[in-house]
């Protein structure tokens, strides 16, 4: 799950990090009232989305004034904001985040993730703050400090000193830096974030070492220990299918293709998606029924793929193994039925109850194009868009 | 032989009377697992599908010998449950559950270091030796025993995978489901290494996905030293960048972890990769068949 900048930055607040001072607005009213409160000549307009890449898509404006704070909001709230992290069809902006501006001397960069080869949490820090950091990685990977750490104990004192001299902080401020990077090392683990990343982390004129971004996720798996955290999730930031598909408890990603796909088991739904393509098609969607899917939850999932307007076929694949391919069988008689099927549709079943199932969808009367193998359902389903 | 589980494996369920473990437990009760018990606190000295139940693994294992334990305990507790497997002395411990949290799971695998036990999972299908030892949720009449192993990070895949080596005759001497989470126990190079030192396995199919590097790293090892017929496939060639697909490791982060640059990995390695999971049969019985393996294979 991801969050907005500035509910980040609460939850820094809430860890002891420095932050500076902000208001979240939803109207330009409010952004001009939150400029006049912060009471400081420059103030910084950010525009709220779940993407990085927003000063440079024109999210992010520097204001002196009431009348160039209301031009900022007026410019950035509503607009759709396109950046490399968006994609082509950009994020609508519903809300702005002001905050005092600061007067910054240097920018880093720190960032935490699981490293999934030493198995544990790494805090990064670079002297390149600003900069992509997938770019420093591949060009100046030197310039990247990391530091394992063991979730209970939290960075040790030696590391936090390290990355913080190593990334150039000054000498008077490292023991700032140090106490930043220890509590940014205990919030990434006690609130089970999978990303928490500072770009950039500033030291100001004034000789203060503050977040003046602040992106964190959360490992959905994590998530039910933290109800105040799931009370950020923001549904306008989320495809709504995703979000229908959630509540069912099935996975499901939309695509830029034109079929439809359901199947059961992740790597499974996967390979469907590449030997669609492999025959020439274009997936719509990624969506994994899971092993202990029901009649219903089968039915909830086949009207999910269908609501795509780009959908033009349909190719079921499941192999069963706990999941009996007859109750799949109902789960897609059902569905049909309901939804009112007018795009082909092939069936590929394998495994427990096999038989019983082609019985079923024979039975049935809909027209169901029947498939032995992957291939032979990617090939068919790709035929009848040709 | 077989790596991992065999006929002699005494196996322990955790969340034995749960909706989920008594299912399991029943269908390996079934395929000839020697099950010998399980836990639940809360239900201590009553019996379950005529089997003991114990309060804690500890005890479990005392009174029955049980080597090896599964755990099908919800995600908030299954954490928990491996590091009572682990405090326990199981030798083998097979996770099934999918969900637990990343940072349980990193706690988790800080416990194992300093252990002598081995972790399968989690949120993987599990581990089977063909008519001696079915640990997991994979159905069971899908496989034959024999000479090729199967290691994989999906379950459906790795069932149809399964199957059409049945289909077309060649067993399996153990397949091993290492599961799809970010943080989990046993790895590919685990596995491979004891599938090559394993006299009785002669192939291997090995199925990754896109995610982390762990194929890279077993495309390392393969490289080095394995000298066995090897096909392979990598699910999530067109699976778009930043989005977790389905499994949690499953997610092409910074640019890292593509389809593409594990097939090259491993053809490097000389595996024989499969563009099509459903060609994966084929591929493996033209392998035998250029090792002059497919007559043994076949019997």
């Amino acid at each position: 799950m991801k969050i907005h900048e500035f509910q980040g930055k609460q939850l820094f607040k809430r860890y002891g990090l420095v932050v500076p001072e902000g208001r979240e607005c939803k109207t330009l009213d409010e952004a001009v009232a939150a400029y006049e409160a912060l009471d400081t000549d420059l103030c910084v307009v950010k525009a709220q989305i779940h993407a990085g890449g927003r000063g440079k898509g024109g999210g992010v404006k520097l204001v002196r004034n009431k009348d160039e704070a209301r031009a900022a909001a007026e410019a950035i709230l509503g607009m759709n904001l396109v950046t490399h992290q968006t994609g082509p069809e950009g994020q609508k902006v519903r809300r702005l985040w002001v905050e005092e501006g600061s007067a910054i001397a240097k920018e880093y960069y720190v960032g935490i993730v699981i490293d999934r080869e030493q198995q544990l949490p790494v805090m990064m820090a670079s002297s390149e703050g600003g900069m992509e950091i997938e770019k420093v990685a591949a060009e100046t990977p030197e310039l990247i400090l990391k530091a394992a750490y063991s979730p209970e104990a939290g960075i040790s004192a030696e590391d936090a000193e390290r990355l913080t001299r190593g990334i150039g902080i000054p000498d008077e401020l490292v023991p700032q830096g140090v106490d930043f990077l220890t509590k940014l090392s205990k919030l990434f683990c006690e609130l089970d974030c999978s990303l928490a990343e500072i770009n950039p982390l500033v030291h100001t004129d004034d000789g203060k070492v503050l977040a003046v971004d602040a992106k964190i996720n959360f490992d959905d798996s994590g998530i039910f220990r933290h109800p105040d955290v799931q009370e950020l999730r923001d549904f306008d930031e989320e495809d709504p299918r995703e979000t229908e598909a959630s509540k069912y408890d099935l996975s499901y990603i939309a695509l830029d293709g034109n079929i439809g796909c359901m199947v059961n088991g992740a790597g499974l739904a996967m390979s469907t998606m590449d030997v669609i393509q492999l025959y020439g098609g274009e997936p719509a969607n990624f969506l994994d029924v899971g092993g202990g899917a029901t009649t219903e939850k089968v039915a909830a999932a086949f009207r999910i793929l269908l609501s795509d307007d780009s959908v033009k076929a349909v190719l079921v694949n499941i192999f069963g193994g706990i999941m009996q391919c007859d109750t799949i069988a109902e789960g897609v008689i059902e569905a049909v039925k309901e939804v009112d099927l007018n795009v082909p549709l092939v069936v590929r079943l394998e495994g427990t109850n096999v038989e019983r199932g082609k019985e079923l969808l024979d039975g049935s009367g809909l027209p169901i194009i029947a498939a032995d193998d992957l291939d032979d359902a990617a090939q068919k389903v790709c035929a009848t868009l040709k | 032989m077989s790596i991992f589980v065999d006929k002699n494996t005494k196996v322990i369920t955790q969340g034995f009377t749960g909706k989920t473990g008594t299912f399991h437990s029943e269908q390996a009760l079934a395929y000839g697992t020697n099950l010998v018990g399980g836990t639940n606190p809360k239900k201590a000295g009553t019996e379950h599908l005529g089997l003991p139940v114990f309060g804690t693994v500890a005890e479990a294992r005392e009174a029955t010998g049980g080597n090896a334990s599964v755990i099908y305990v919800p995600p908030p507790f299954a954490g928990a449950a491996i590091i009572e497997a682990i405090d326990a002395g199981v030798e083998l411990i097979v996770a099934i559950t999918e969900g637990i949290p990343v940072m349980d799971m990193v706690k988790v695998v800080e416990r194992l270091e300093d252990s002598n036990s081995r972790l399968i999972g989690p949120n993987c299908p599990g581990v089977i030796t063909p008519d001696q030892c079915k640990i997991g949720i994979m159905p069971g009449y899908i496989h034959k025993p024999g000479r090729v192993g199967v290691i994989s990070r999906s379950g459906t895949l790795t069932y149809e995978a399964v199957y059409q080596l049945t289909c077309r005759n060649m067993g399996q001497s153990t397949c091993v489901g290492i599961g799809g989470d970010p943080v989990n126990g046993t790895n590919f190079v685990d596995v491979l290494t004891a599938f090559n030192e394993d006299p009785d396995t002669d192939a291997i199919v090995m199925i990754g996905e896109i995610g982390g590097s762990a194929e890279e790293q077993a495309a390392e090892y393969i490289k080095a030293n394995v000298k066995k017929p090897m096909v392979g496939f990598i699910a999530g060639q067109t699976a778009p960048p930043g989005k977790r697909m389905g499994h949690a490791g499953a997610i092409i982060a910074g640019g890292k972890g593509t389809a593409k640059e594990k097939v090259a990995a491993l053809e490097d390695a000389g595996v024989k990769m499969c563009a099509s999971p459903a060609r994966i049969g084929a591929a493996m019985e033209e392998s035998l068949r250029e090792a002059g393996l497919l007559e043994t294979a076949m019997s």
